[in-house]
């Protein structure tokens, strides 16, 4: 193939690339890379180039053992919810923005070890990178058709050039924020895109090696047994060949944790801890596709390739030889996207480290001190540029130097292993109080020196047939006996150092983060002196004036700190270093705020005497305004209650009121009429006639009062019902007898003709109650000769209307929706209402009401009065 | 001298045929109105000296009654008595104030209202 046509597609894809991540850095809040699939594809930055072209590789030789690598990650997994969500926590809580950050200031904020984590990455990680590097030139080469790179030389060699751009990518999107513990959302997305990529193309070399090459995997299976000769091709090789295995798992394990892209991409990049829970399924789904066809790809190069072949670009090769060109540029582009991703996010995770945890920490910080907070955001940024630079090119020289003769995969181990050396100080930080920072240095330190020793000797062929257990690879010697080494010189030292309080301080933090995670500033432990002007100078050269004087008022606001206070406190001097870790991390924050202020060792009783004093002070607080909002809410209520009391009072008052008028009504009339009646000359007719009236009154006064407290029984619900299933048609009846004879005296005819009985569930006797009080209103307001009462019985499917219509004066228009409140006093209070209208209709419609049914008045029956009520079948 | 008028305003009969009586005895000419509308009628009619008057009553009430009564020139001389059993003090004082004479709450004694009536004129 033609090396400029190459060059041009990956110039365009690189392009691609640039112009993805400018349009998510824009799209801002919106962007959908704050979606949970893109944290998710971000996490398959773990698929390199090693995965893509090295498991191909390790299965031609050893069928499954590839697989550990992807099995450490799936285990690990369902762990995430709960650890990774605490690691995500913590680091969230103190603007952390590396692997180095985040163990240092486990241990104290501990320069010394910040730097050695550093270190251990850069170690692990830039022969990692030229891995990267080495991938893409070398399946470069295989596509031109030649596999002489050596011969090149650096100006010549395009792998270079492509460094170099990827270089220019990441210093660019990596550092547009001075803040490193802000999200990078380009770069994040441009890595979710490639992860897609990346499957999508081996999907495709897997599926055409399978079913278009081969006819199945049945197929592959039975040609490779028999070029192979082996029986049985997917066994693990025994008892030591699963120890490997075992080892691989274990080193993945720690390796999605702690590499520091992996550190990047799942917890400073983490926008949503809810993403989690669609990684815990999602990401060991994606490895599971990527490990479909690996062994079927190894067994078909296998068979069809000659023997020569570099087993590590199967998948290139196979569609090579089958003449299919643009299917291996297909792979190769796969490949390149899973070599840029990892060299990208990998190279971001160390400048990062490098800056914040190295080169400002020690030494470059005086500089800065002294530099304006222009100058100075624009050195560290710099300074992260040319740390991305250097990155690079020093993984290009590693891999023109060193990395020819090794295969991707053990690279990609060793890698691992090296990484694994901060498992100990890492895990059992985050769980276990008394691990110290020195110990960690020295586990980490002792480590190392291990796996270098384990690697390098001449001789350790001979140690390891020592130790008995010579079956096991290089790396999982050098993996089981640094990481023992470590563990038990961190735990040992552990338990014999006492530590300093900052130690048990953020110990106490990041094992207990869930007491104390709501607790921010106050929960920060720091006794000493310093003076609000000298903090807010030092924030002036970092944060420049503006966000600074922002950031404090925000500050003092939210504290209730007055504005001329002096004296720094704990909270200030903690928040300042949280700004300030976010720019030049964790360890130079700290150094920066000791200078301007004199700290006072504290005791382990007084860490946690303050400690407890702000938990409690915070949820003393909570309940507080819990029962503040309580109380308020309890007002709202009472307040409601009160103005329905008030409105009951009024109604109450009202009805006294109106009973008392009514009552004074009657008295008033015997009274006058007793006195009149002392009057010894009144002739006898008359004497008569003012009795009767007496009579007639207090008649009128024990109905009266009869039906006050009917009333007040129906209304109070305080009514026993006697509920019984009877004929409506006999009681209507019943009640028509009772006004028998007044109707006939009077000549009003009264017509009841049902069609059939109605069985219903009620009270008889009130039910009579307020047919008899129907009846009387109609007969006392019929005022024509020839009067009629018609009483007629509607079934429904729900209830019985019974209607009671007269052929009298009616009712008001006006007057209708108010007859049936009791003392209806109209809307001129001094005006009589209807008479006959007082306490009957207000009765019936309680009674009416206690059987669940209405009562009516028909305002467009013009006749006379029409009055209409139900009674429910279901009560 | 003739004999004084007297307009006694109440829907209720019993109490009226009390009234009636006592004023009688005391030889007072008595006329009978059952609402305000009727007393209105009944009192530019006859001009009564004195207008005895429920306040609760139909179609007009005793307010009412009292301001037309006040408004017409020739009942300028009726002294206007309040007869009712709204005893709270803010109907009492809207009463006196649209200018009836006198306020008698219910129940009240008949020989007392007569009396009062009498030392009025």
């Amino acid at each position: 193939m033609n090396s400029w046509a190459l060059i041009l597609i990956i110039v365009f894809y690189l392009a691609c690339l640039f112009g993805i991540a400018f349009f998510a850095e824009r799209r801002g809040k919106n962007s959908w890379a704050n979606s949970p699939y893109v944290y998710v594809l971000s996490l398959a930055v773990y698929c390199s180039a090693w995965t893509y072209y090295g498991s191909v590789g390790i299965a031609s030789k050893s069928s499954a053992s590839f697989l550990g690598i992807y099995l450490g990650p799936v285990i690990s997994m369902p762990l995430w919810i709960f650890l990774m969500r605490k690691v995500i926590r913590i680091s969230k809580q103190h603007k952390i923005s590396s692997i180095a950050d985040f163990i240092s200031m486990r241990y104290g904020n501990n320069r010394a070890l910040g730097a050695l984590v550093t270190l251990v990455c850069l170690v692990a990680v830039i022969p990692y990178i030229s891995l990267q590097l080495k991938a893409t030139s070398e399946t470069f080469g295989i596509l031109l058709g030649s596999n002489n790179r050596a011969s090149i030389g650096v100006i010549k060699d395009s792998t270079f050039y492509i460094a170099l751009l990827i270089a220019v990518f990441v210093a660019f999107f990596g550092t547009l924020s001075p803040d490193t513990s802000k999200r990078k959302k380009g770069i994040t997305t441009t890595v979710a895109i490639e992860s897609v990529l990346k499957l999508t193309f081996f999907l495709v070399i897997g599926v055409y090696v399978v079913f278009y090459l081969f006819d199945g995997t049945q197929e592959i299976y039975h040609q490779a047994a028999q070029k192979m000769e082996f029986n049985n091709p997917s066994a693990f090789g025994g008892m030591e060949n699963g120890f490997n295995w075992l080892f691989n798992i274990c080193l993945s394990f720690f390796a999605i944790f702690l590499l520091p892209r992996q550190f990047q991409v799942s917890v400073v990049e983490n926008h949503n801890e809810r993403h989690l829970k669609k990684a815990i399924w999602l990401f060991p789904l994606y490895l599971l596709l990527f490990n479909v066809f690996v062994i079927f790809i190894a067994w078909a190069g296998n068979i069809r390739l000659p023997q020569a072949s570099n087993p590590d670009y199967y998948t290139l090769l196979l569609p090579l030889q089958a003449g299919n060109l643009w299917l291996s540029v297909l792979v190769f582009i796969g490949g390149f996207s899973a070599a840029i991703s990892m060299i990208v996010v990998s190279t971001l995770a160390l400048s990062t480290m490098v800056s914040n945890n190295l080169i400002i920490p020690y030494g470059f910080l005086n500089k800065l001190v002294k530099g304006n907070p222009r100058d100075n955001a624009k050195s560290v940024k710099n300074l992260r540029r040319g740390i991305i630079f250097l990155l690079i090119i020093g993984a290009y020289f590693f891999y023109i130097n060193f990395s020819t003769q090794l295969s991707l995969f053990s690279i990609g181990l060793i890698s691992f292993v090296l990484i694994a050396q901060l498992a100990p100080s890492f895990f059992l930080g985050l769980f276990w109080r008394r691990g110290k920072a020195k110990a960690a240095q020295y586990g980490m330190g002792m480590g190392v020196l291990i796996v270098i020793y384990v690697l390098t000797s001449p001789v350790s062929d001979s140690r390891l047939a020592f130790a008995g257990m010579d079956y096991l690879s290089l790396e999982s010697h050098a993996f089981l006996w640094s990481i023992s080494g470590n563990a038990l010189i961190f735990v040992v030292f552990s338990l014999s150092v006492k530590g300093n309080y900052r130690e048990r301080n953020y110990a106490e933090m990041f094992v207990g983060n869930e007491n104390y995670e709501n607790l921010e500033e106050s929960a920060f432990i720091w006794k000493g002196e310093a003076y609000v002007a000298d903090i807010r100078s030092l924030l002036y050269r970092f944060l420049g004036e503006a966000r600074t004087d922002r950031a404090l008022n925000l500050f003092n606001r939210k504290y209730g700190i007055p504005e001329k206070e002096e004296k720094a406190d704990a909270r200030l001097i903690n928040f300042s270093e949280k700004l300030l870790t976010g720019t030049i991390g964790s360890t130079s924050a700290k150094t920066l705020l000791s200078s301007v202020s004199k700290e006072k060792p504290i005791s382990l009783v007084e860490v946690l005497e303050i400690l407890e004093e702000t938990k409690e002070t915070k949820a003393s607080n909570k309940l507080l305004l819990e029962k503040s909002k309580e109380l308020s809410e309890t007002t709202q209520q009472l307040q409601l209650a009160n103005e329905e009391l008030l409105l009951q009072d009024r109604l109450k008052d009202e009805f006294l009121d109106t009973v008392a008028h009514e009552l004074k009504t009657p008295i008033t009339s015997i009274k006058a009429a007793s006195e009149v009646l002392e009057d010894e000359e009144m002739p006898k007719a008359l004497r008569a006639q003012f009795l009767h009236n007496i009579e007639q009154d207090a008649d009128r006064l024990s109905t009266l009062i009869h039906n006050i407290l009917d009333l007040e029984k129906l209304s109070g619900n305080r009514a026993q019902l006697n509920l019984k299933t009877q004929s409506i048609n006999a009681s209507v009846q019943k009640a028509i007898k009772g006004i028998e004879q007044i109707a006939s005296k009077t000549g009003v005819d009264v017509q009841f003709h049902p069609d059939r009985s109605l069985e219903l569930v009620y009270d008889e006797d009130r039910i009579l109650q307020v047919l008899t009080n129907l009846f009387s209103n109609a007969l006392k307001f019929i005022d024509k000769p020839e009067g009629m009462l018609r009483i007629t019985l509607k079934d429904s499917e729900k209830e019985v209307t019974i209607t009671v219509e007269d052929n009298g004066k009616g009712i008001p228009k006006d007057e209708h929706q108010y007859i049936f409140e009791k003392f209806y006093q109209s809307k001129d209070q001094n005006t009589k209402k209807p008479q006959g209208s007082g306490f009957g209709l207000a009765i019936c419609r309680s009674i009416v009401e206690s059987h669940k049914g209405r009562i009516w008045s028909d305002p467009d029956f013009e006749q006379g009065a029409r009055f209409m009520f139900t009674i429910p079948k279901q009560i | 001298m003739s004999k004084h008028k007297i307009l006694i305003v109440d829907d209720e009969p019993n109490i009226v045929m009390s009234l009636e009586y006592a004023f009688k005895k005391r030889d007072f000419e008595v006329f009978i109105a059952r609402d305000g509308l009727e007393a209105l009628e009944l009192a530019k009619e006859k001009l009564p000296h004195i207008i005895l008057m429920d306040i609760m009553m139909p179609h007009m009430d005793g307010y009412e009654t009292l301001q037309k009564i006040k408004a017409n020139e020739a009942l300028e001389n009726s002294k206007v008595i309040f007869l009712s059993a709204k005893s709270k003090s803010v109907d009492i004082e809207k009463g006196l104030e649209l200018g009836a004479n006198q306020y008698i709450t219910k129940p009240f004694s008949i020989k007392k209202v007569v009396d009062e009536i009498e030392n009025m004129i």
